[in-house]
């Protein structure tokens, strides 16, 4: 399994790479690889050229102040997933990333580039679309920003122009008297879920839950985000609450079957994760734990 | 005094170049060779109307393009049908590039030499082929209602019908006052050893010899097949073994296409060529393994002892079938385990499919076996409301009852007769390992946590040690060192470590005194090959019967050398020395040179040697009868194969919301006879365990209805991580030594595996108290389970025979057959 | 107008220099060129192996400045520069083996070893990084790289004897 040819560049500095990008609507942009190298292996990917903007050192940052987290192309997972500032401001980062794949993978591949990749199936997309997160693309023609409830328009397809690099991924501080949690069930551990939420929830100064929302992995084409404050209208976290969440969430997904699970049992999952994952953003909410991700 | 090797948990020789990255694997070899790329068929089922290969030949780096048209010869004749048998009427092997017609998705249709692999694959993917797509024929129910055939010539996709019995069996059950009737399913899995298949191929000019190294299990099998195909003279053929990442079975096929295709190209060039074949391509063209439906009558009394068993089973042999019937009769055989049923018949049918073939994996048709008559041992233990292992007991074989002739023929052509075994003392030491007793409180206590568990258990017995022979030749050298070799080869098992343990106490020589090499025609060119838990028992026997025959030859070389008598002598250490008489000694080394009476001193050694008188003036140098040199090549070749034995416990926990099934207890009693290296057995079980999970709850081949492998990759084929496997696995010994070799052992290398469908089947039923008939079983399918359980029969164990179904899937039983 | 950077046609060899265990190399390579075919092919270091070139086994894995990579999903033309080390370079002088491969021996913790060099490495950084694991974290450690044969019982075991080694030696 060895690619087919392409042309190669490794820009030095971010304009050079733009520059090849507008020349040549077929060409790929190489960060971590993760997921791209394995695509060229097969041959299910056979871009013209590929553009390596590992050498755009000034594209690995992670930076975080009171507003929220600002991660670069080039910051690795395992950077993202490590930073201590990061996981202060905005816990669901780390407590996502530790679901991503494994260590190794973590090592090389990009948060940014899963985000643009743009399955479905995985943990960031989902995630940066509950925060509502941002992507500030670069190219020729200057630099904007697409909100990620703009950004995922299809199956592995996303937003962002081939003549357009993704800079930087813009994730909000969690809210004070906020938690997050995400849980997932795959058949393996680190392999793609079968199905997933994470969720984040805020609850007013008595403690009683003032809004809910979920994102779904591997149960719709496109990351889906759900509300579910509906269920908490007395703003308890009773069992009777969640399994209105729950049913939401089973009304909500489209999962579809596969070799490893049926729509059903996919769509059941997401009733019980919600249930699970609610609560323990319930939990985190009320009684913040810095150590609490599991 | 010398600390006795054999039963010692030696650290491994073969680590020392494996931990350093030194091991020497095939693609590892021939850094100046040519390499292969494939055309494989895109399609199931299909004739091939043209191939264009035109496009290729002018592409840079390609130095020659191959199709059955260039195949002449024994080569343009399908590939060998290795192990003949007289039911298979209907046997169909491939040729080594597609003639007309392809019969599974990956099937070779051309081959590509360049100078790399990608530019070969470059190549690949420009030539191209027509088609006639022709409608695929995928799962044992489309095969069996034969609506298309794979092959035009084999009438209802059947390759053999084949039946063994003891007596009348329907007559025993419809006698019996207690019936049962179960419908199984096994589906697909794999070796999947983490090294696919590969070959290099050298023609050797200058000696006129061609030099083959080949990821395989035989390289004799290998050489022969290599001699036949390109019409060489055996003795120009040398195929090597190199050191192999992993076989469990599928290596023992040969020859795959690219092992003739590789040395045929290498001829005709005239430059080494090397084929590594990658993941993808082991998917979809090496070889698959398991896929069964199975159909069980038994009669049993009131405390469960079976009367009658009659199992009618179908076999997905894939689209050709080289390796013949072994599989299922396999299945057929072992599935009476420890048992011994007073009548039983068996019959399986062996079906075409347009998939990729079906060899021999690790168990190679036991775990099948084992599934059917464990599942039945369930189920009759359910009925009549008593312990499974107490309805297990009233049926095994006592151990005053050995050798129990079992009335059948095993997959070695002999009867099928278990020499030795203590299936009770096995029992009672697998309950106490798994807590069976203290487990319905465990149970009870869990469950007021809401946590739901179940115990499941199996027991197998496995024909190990199988013939017709394996060889040794030692040699003791002049610097002292001992040379052993055997043709067998060796995938991980520890081989160099294990007969190096054998000969140290067959010969009394230090065990780093010892190298030892497998699978090298040079060296020993007879052999049969590594399979059937058979190398510790046939090459170890061989191995300490040739040191048994060079410690005779070097004590009556001592004996005269040291004028004294043999009965004094004793060797330690490499050296002879006599009982009581410091001093009086002689190196192996130095009677290495004097029973090879040359007539120039060529070294200190030989030198040195001459002080000693060589016996009689008036006697022969090598007298009639002997041969120069202190070695020896010795055979063994058994009466039948020695039966191992083992039983396996799991305690899983079940997820009441996600259905998720955990590992909490994994317990294995084991008796594979005296243990050479109880480290390196310990290893095969834990290995054997893990590919077991895998099979029960993670692994299978998911072909859709066009024949196409949806999950050709690692990340579709689920094999297990560390996270998969069970924490710990508690391992007892029980010997009951063989009497059938030299060294009183019996096979190991299978035994992990063998009962795993059964035990996790047994134990899921028991967490969730509903009834499993398909393995394997993912938390989706067993999600889907509860559903229909909860909305049918409460107690389907106890419906009458043929009323036992699933929903949507009609009785099987002998009624198809009759249809159809 | 930035000047475009020059984009090489695809058969173009790229001049590549890294270094492998400490040693200084310098490859001309396609750009295609996998990184666990230039160590095998290019440099001569057929320790690090292939097992499914997709990332999934991990039996490619070597260390790339010290962090754990897999070295089927990069290009040569991508380690620029870079520092690798592979499982010909995890032992001591003398050719001595390290804490990582002493403890695989003692604890019969490889079969076949062709998932071996993986592991190696990946346990060499993972001590690094977690010198006292627990058997949980050892577990976890491992749990990117497939084994076929062992089971991984005897490779979990062989994490904290590595651990007990570099303790006992002082560290590594």
């Amino acid at each position: 399994m060895k690619p087919a040819p392409f042309s190669y560049v490794r820009p030095s500095t971010l304009d050079e790479a733009l520059a090849v990008l507008a020349a040549d609507p077929h060409a790929k942009v190489l960060a971590g690889g993760q997921s791209l190298v394995p695509l060229l292996s097969m041959r299910l990917a056979q871009p013209s050229t590929l553009v390596d903007i590992n050498g755009l050192s000034e594209l690995a940052y992670v930076r975080t102040d009171e507003n929220g987290v600002r991660i670069g192309a080039l910051a690795r997972h395992a950077d993202v997933e490590s930073d201590a500032d990061a996981w202060r401001v905005q816990p669901l980062l780390r407590q996502a990333l530790r679901l991503v794949a494994h260590p190794t993978i973590r090592n090389r591949g990009t948060t940014l580039g899963s985000v643009v990749h743009a399955d479905a199936a995985a943990e960031m997309p989902a995630v940066v679309s509950l925060l509502g997160a941002q992507v500030l693309v670069a190219s020729t023609d200057g630099r904007r920003t697409i909100d990620a409830a703009d950004l995922f328009i299809g199956p592995l397809e996303c937003a962002v122009g081939t003549h357009e690099l993704a800079l930087e991924l813009q994730v909000p501080a969690l809210g004070r008297r906020t938690g997050s949690a995400v849980d997932e069930v795959a058949r393996r551990h680190g392999d793609y879920a079968l199905c997933g939420v994470a969720a984040v929830v805020s609850v007013g100064e008595s403690g009683a839950i003032e809004t809910v929302r979920a994102s779904y992995l591997s149960v719709s084409l496109t990351p889906l985000v759900l509300d579910l404050s509906e269920a908490f209208v007395d703003g308890s976290a009773s069992d009777a609450n969640l399994e209105a969440a729950a049913e939401i969430a089973t009304a909500g997904v489209d999962p579809e079957t596969d070799i490893h699970a049926t729509a059903d049992y996919r769509r059941h999952l997401a009733g019980v994760l919600t249930r699970r994952v609610v609560r323990d953003a319930y939990t985190r909410a009320v009684a913040p734990d810095p150590e609490g991700a599991r | 005094m010398t600390t006795k090797r054999f039963g010692q948990r030696v650290a491994r020789v073969e680590d020392e170049r494996f931990l350093r990255g030194r091991g020497r694997y095939v693609d590892d070899l021939a850094a100046d060779a040519l390499h292969v790329a494939v055309l494989r068929s895109p399609h199931a089922h299909a004739r091939i109307l043209d191939i264009d290969v035109d496009p290729v030949l002018d592409l840079d780096g390609v130095v020659a393009v191959y199709t059955y048209d260039d195949l002449s010869g024994a080569m343009a004749e399908p590939l060998p049908l290795l192990i003949p048998h007289p039911d298979l009427t209907q046997g169909r092997t491939q040729y080594a590039l597609a003639k007309d017609q392809v019969n599974y998705v990956g099937e070779a249709i051309a081959m590509v030499v360049a100078v790399d692999r990608y530019v070969a694959e470059d190549a690949v993917g420009k030539i191209t082929v027509s088609y006639e797509v022709l409608p695929p024929v995928v799962g044992l129910d489309a095969a069996r209602a034969a609506r298309d055939l794979v092959h035009d010539d084999v009438p209802g996709n059947l390759a053999a019908t084949s039946t063994q019995a003891t007596g009348d069996a329907m007559a025993a059950i419809a006698r019996a006052p207690h019936r049962l009737a179960l419908d199984l399913d096994v589906e697909r899995s794999a070796c999947t050893p983490l090294e696919g298949r590969g070959t290099v191929a050298k023609w050797d000019v200058d000696n006129g010899r061609l030099e083959v190294w080949s990821s395989t299990q035989t390289s004799t099998g290998v050489r022969a097949a290599i001699a036949s195909k390109l019409g060489l003279d055996l003795a120009v053929v040398d195929v090597i073994t190199p050191d192999v990442g992993g076989g469990f079975g599928v290596k023992v096929v040969h020859p795959w296409p690219e092992e003739v295709l590789v040395p045929m190209a290498a001829m005709a060039l005239g430059r080494p060529v090397k084929f590594t074949e990658d993941r993808r391509e082991h998917f979809v063209s090496a070889a698959h393994e398991r896929a069964q439906q199975q159909h069980v009558e038994v009669g049993f009394d009131d405390d469960g002892r079976i009367l009658g068993l009659d199992v009618e089973i179908w076999h997905d042999h894939g689209a050709y079938i080289p390796y013949g019937l072994i599989v299922p009769i396999i299945t057929t055989t072992q599935l009476l385990g420890p048992y011994k049923p007073p009548v039983y018949k068996a019959t399986f049918h062996s079906l075409y499919t347009n998939t990729v073939i079906v060899t021999p994996y690790r168990g190679a048709g036991r775990p099948q076996g084992v599934y059917a008559m464990e599942r039945t041992m369930d189920a009759i233990a359910a009925y009549l409301g008593k312990d499974r292992t107490e309805v297990r007991s009233v049926n095994f074989i006592q151990p005053d009852e050995f050798p129990y002739d079992q009335g059948l023929i095993f997959q070695d052509g002999k009867p099928l007769v278990y020499d030795s075994g203590d299936f009770p003392q096995m029992l009672d030491k697998l309950k106490a390992l798994v807590g069976w007793d203290e487990f319905p409180a465990l149970r009870e206590a869990l469950r007021a946590e809401g946590r739901r568990v179940g115990i499941g258990i199996g027991c197998y017995v496995e024909g190990t040690g199988v013939g017709p022979y394996e060889g040794g030749h030692l040699q003791v050298e002049t610097t002292g060192k001992v040379k052993v070799s055997t043709g067998l080869t060796t995938q991980g098992q520890g081989h160099q470590t294990v007969f190096a343990q054998i000969v140290a106490d067959e010969l009394g020589v230090r065990f780093e005194d010892v190298e030892v090499v497998t699978g090298d025609t040079r060296r020993m060119p007879y052999a049969v090959g590594t399979y059937a838990s058979r190398a510790a028992v046939m090459s170890g026997s061989a191995i300490a019967l040739a040191a048994r025959s060079v410690r005779r030859k070097a004590l009556e070389l001592a004996a005269d050398a040291l004028e004294a008598n043999v009965d004094d002598l004793e060797i330690a250490d490499g050296v002879v020395s006599v009982r009581g008489a410091p001093g009086a000694q002689v190196a192996l080394g130095t009677l290495a040179v004097l029973s090879n009476p040359l007539r120039y001193a060529f070294d200190e050694a030989s030198k040195a040697a001459t002080q000693f008188s060589v016996g009689d003036p008036d006697k022969v140098p090598v007298p009639e009868g002997t041969s120069p040199g202190l070695e020896s090549r010795d055979f063994y070749s058994p009466p039948r194969s020695t039966f191992a034995s083992g039983m396996h416990a799991v305690i899983v926990e079940t997820d009441p919301d996600t259905a998720e099934i955990t590992i909490l207890k994994y317990a294995v009693v084991h008796d594979c006879g005296r243990l050479i290296n109880p480290m390196i057995v310990e290893g095969q079980i834990h290995g054997g365990v893990a590919q077991g999970v895998g099979g029960a709850l993670y692994e299978r081949m998911a072909y859709d209805e066009h024949g196409q492998l949806q999950n050709a990759s690692f990340m579709d084929f689920l094999m297990p991580y560390v996270t998969e496997v069970p924490h710990t696995i508690d391992i007892d010994h029980l010997e009951t030594p063989s009497p059938l070799n030299p060294l009183g052992i019996k096979g190991a290398g299978e035994a992990g595996v063998i009962p795993s469908a059964a035990v996790f089947a047994s134990a899921i039923e028991d967490a969730e108290g509903l009834t499993i008939t398909r393995m394997p079983i993912s938390p989706s399918e067993l999600y889907d389970l509860r559903r229909t359980h909860a909305g049918s029969d409460p107690d389907p164990v106890t419906s009458p025979p043929d009323a036992r179904t699933e929903p949507d899937r009609p009785p099987r039983g002998r009624h198809d057959q009759e249809d159809s | 107008m930035t000047s475009q950077p020059e984009i090489l046609a695809s058969d173009a060899l790229h001049h590549v220099t890294f270094t492998v265990n400490g040693a200084a190399y310098e490859i001309d390579v396609p750009a295609r060129r996998l990184l666990s075919d230039a160590l095998r092919q290019d440099v001569g270091l057929t320790g690090t192996h292939v097992g499914c070139e997709h990332g999934v086994c991990g039996a490619c894995t070597i260390l790339m400045d010290g962090r754990p990579v897999r070295a089927c999903l990069l290009f040569a033309v991508s380690v620029q520069g870079a520092s690798l080390t592979t499982v010909e370079g995890l032992g001591e002088p003398g050719d001595r083996l390290g804490p990582v491969q002493q403890a695989f021996k003692e604890c019969h913790g490889l079969q076949c070893g062709f998932c071996t060099p993986g592991f190696l490495t990946t346990i060499t950084a993972g001590l690094r990084e977690n010198p006292d694991p627990t058997e949980e974290e050892a577990r976890e450690m491992i749990a990117g790289n497939l084994c076929r044969c062992t089971g991984y019982q005897n490779i979990v075991k062989s994490v904290l004897r590595a651990a007990e080694i570099r303790r006992e030696s002082g560290g590594a």
